[in-house]
């Protein structure tokens, strides 16, 4: 009786972790093989003109520069709003405010914002940037409510960069002479920076891919030029993606393949450069 | 701890806590404006018509009852993937796999959340639609399965990153009592290590949710839009639309101020209040087991 048991509960045992096992790897070989998908197929399409040409033919030929642009002119105008305010955010949260009933509904507010549909701030910036603020359809428009959108997530990312810096740093500099501020902006913040800046790119690499949040607000389908000025609409990668594998006809696969894999290499990109600026702060940090 | 402070010291005071409150300030600047362009939907459409089962807005029938059974059709869907998957995966990363293991997996199961759903939806199109046409001989790939199994694929990340944390924040000394105890690896997993994780996993369960019911772009291409109303099992088999698609491909074709313009609002403002729930609870669930927590350890 006593051995069966025994038995049992260890066939149990190799089940268990057979089945979890099989799960854990069907969940990462679709993962693998859909990175290795897109890059497979899109590296053919991959040249310098494509990346450096006009779309022409009706987007069917030529290259994607202005979608690759536009991606660029968004993400930046994206870190010009929400990287001032959302470390300012963090450094509010870590150093100055107490726990109490309106710092907790700040951080409510921080994870709804986070939670938000993505197609939701995209009907807020239409009916506040577009519409109210008479911004129009553009980068600009499209930049503030991408920068809404990305805030929770550099803000919590800071406030965590920011509270790993020991107390002892604070206390010292404190005690110094220092006062609040010369203590944040001398010893916490170069403390925090490579936390805070891995944070920022995670962010930014966010709204690089999204498409919802600048369908209404600064998304166009197709450009002949370049967007001169902030108040002009652009086309953006995420977006064209969308717009060449469902709305046009007749597109090349080749063409729409290339697009998949400079839209990941772009946003990859950012991830890989967080991930190195991580791992390297680790490496170097001594406390 | 008093100090005078010089001029420049209160005016960035001033300014950090002006940013602090920044947060607060958009989530009611978005609720307000939903509200604002949204409820003048409920003056001009009878309520009655609203929870009606025919959105054709052509022809002025707004019912959106259609578009949140497309909505909870795909999302249920989608949990039924991303509840297996997500912990099974979670449990193995935390407690099954080596380390090494665990430090390539991880990242890599985190990098496909970074992927944009939009290059989601593109392989759907071109993969996952014509692969189910084919393999369950449907008239259209495009279906509510389509929008599950990639919706299933976009919650999983999310569950696993943050359920793995949870595992992997039960003190170590649990595991250690329960095998020196007699127990197995297994029954120390799943009567041990999984309940007292319990909250951080019904967090990531919930957050996943969130990510799923608010997807737009790799919705609204694989799931072939029909505004059908959903309610046999068998409509998984069939296209359908949700709410997020449904403003996505619309709003860019409606006059502002239009009757159909209120109602993309106000649908927009049912997903808001959604997120806002399933957000409340899910933190509502860290803040309670953090306070036992700080109980337990003092």
């Amino acid at each position: 009786m006593k051995r069966r048991f025994a038995v049992d509960r260890f066939l149990i045992q190799r089940l268990g972790i057979s089945l979890i096992s099989l799960v854990a790897l069907l969940t990462v070989v679709p993962i693998l093989a859909v990175f290795a998908y897109i890059i497979g197929k899109g590296a053919p399409a991959f040249s310098w003109q494509f990346l450096t040409a006009m779309p022409r033919d009706g987007m069917r030929a030529g290259g994607i520069l202005p979608a690759i642009i536009g991606t660029f002119y968004l993400t930046l105008g994206t870190a010009v709003f929400s990287v001032p305010l959302g470390i300012a955010a963090a450094i509010y949260l870590s150093e100055y405010a107490r726990e109490n009933w309106l710092t907790r509904l700040i951080r409510i507010a921080i994870i709804n914002l986070a939670g938000i549909p993505s197609v939701v701030y995209g009907l807020f910036g239409l009916g506040l940037f577009v519409l109210f603020l008479k911004f129009g359809t553009s980068i600009l428009s499209a930049s503030l409510t991408l920068s809404i959108m990305t805030l929770p997530v550099i803000i919590s990312a800071a406030e965590e960069a920011l509270r790993a810096v020991p107390q002892s740093f604070r206390t010292v500099s404190i005690s110094l002479g220092g006062t609040n501020w010369q203590t944040i902006r001398k010893i916490i913040l170069p403390e925090a920076l490579p936390g805070i800046i891995t944070g920022v790119i995670l962010g930014l690499e966010r709204a690089a891919g999204e498409t919802a949040p600048i369908l209404f607000t600064g998304a166009a389908f197709f450009l002949p030029h370049l967007p001169n000025s902030p108040f002009d609409a652009t086309m953006a990668l995420p977006y064209h993606l969308f717009v060449i594998s469902t709305q046009v006809p007749g597109m090349p696969i080749q063409i729409q393949y290339g697009t998949a894999l400079v839209l990941i290499i772009f946003v990859l990109g950012m991830n890989l450069t967080a991930t190195i600026i991580r791992s390297r702060a680790r490496a170097k940090r001594q406390w | 701890m008093k100090k005078t402070l010089s001029w420049s010291e209160t005016l960035i005071t001033a300014v950090v806590k002006t940013c602090g409150y920044s947060a607060i300030v958009f989530v009611i600047l978005i609720f307000f404006f939903l509200l604002r362009e949204g409820v003048p939907a409920l003056a001009e459409v009878k309520l009655s018509e609203l929870l009606s089962t025919r959105w054709y807005p052509i022809e002025n029938h707004f019912g959106i009852l259609p578009l949140i059974t497309g909505s909870i059709l795909v999302t249920l869907g989608a949990m039924l993937i991303a509840i297996p998957f997500g912990i099974g995966t979670a449990v193995f990363l935390s407690e099954i796999a080596p380390r090494w293991l665990r430090e390539i997996l991880k990242p890599l199961v985190e990098l496909l959340g970074g992927l944009p759903s939009v290059v989601l939806g593109f392989l759907g199109i071109l993969i996952l639609a014509p692969f189910l046409r084919v393999f369950l001989d449907l008239p259209t790939g495009l279906t509510a399965l389509a929008g599950a199994l990639l919706l299933g694929g976009i919650a999983v990340p999310t569950t696993v990153s943050i359920a793995e944390d949870a595992l992997d924040a039960v003190p170590q000394s649990y595991r250690e009592g329960a095998l020196a105890l007699g127990a197995t690896k297994w029954q120390t997993i799943w009567r041990v290590t999984l309940p007292a994780a319990r909250s951080g996993v019904l967090t990531a369960l919930m957050l996943g949710i969130g990510r799923t019911i608010g997807e737009t772009m790799a919705v609204m291409m694989v799931t072939g839009n029909a505004p059908v109303l959903a309610v046999k099992l068998s409509s998984i088999f069939s296209p359908v639309r949700t709410m997020t698609a449904t403003i996505a491909a619309e709003m860019g074709e409606v006059a502002n101020g239009s009757t159909y313009y209120h109602v993309l609002f106000f649908i927009g403002l049912v997903l808001f209040l959604i997120s806002l729930v399933v957000n409340v609870v899910a933190s509502s669930v860290v803040f309670k087991s953090k306070t036992r927590a700080e109980r337990v350890l003092s």
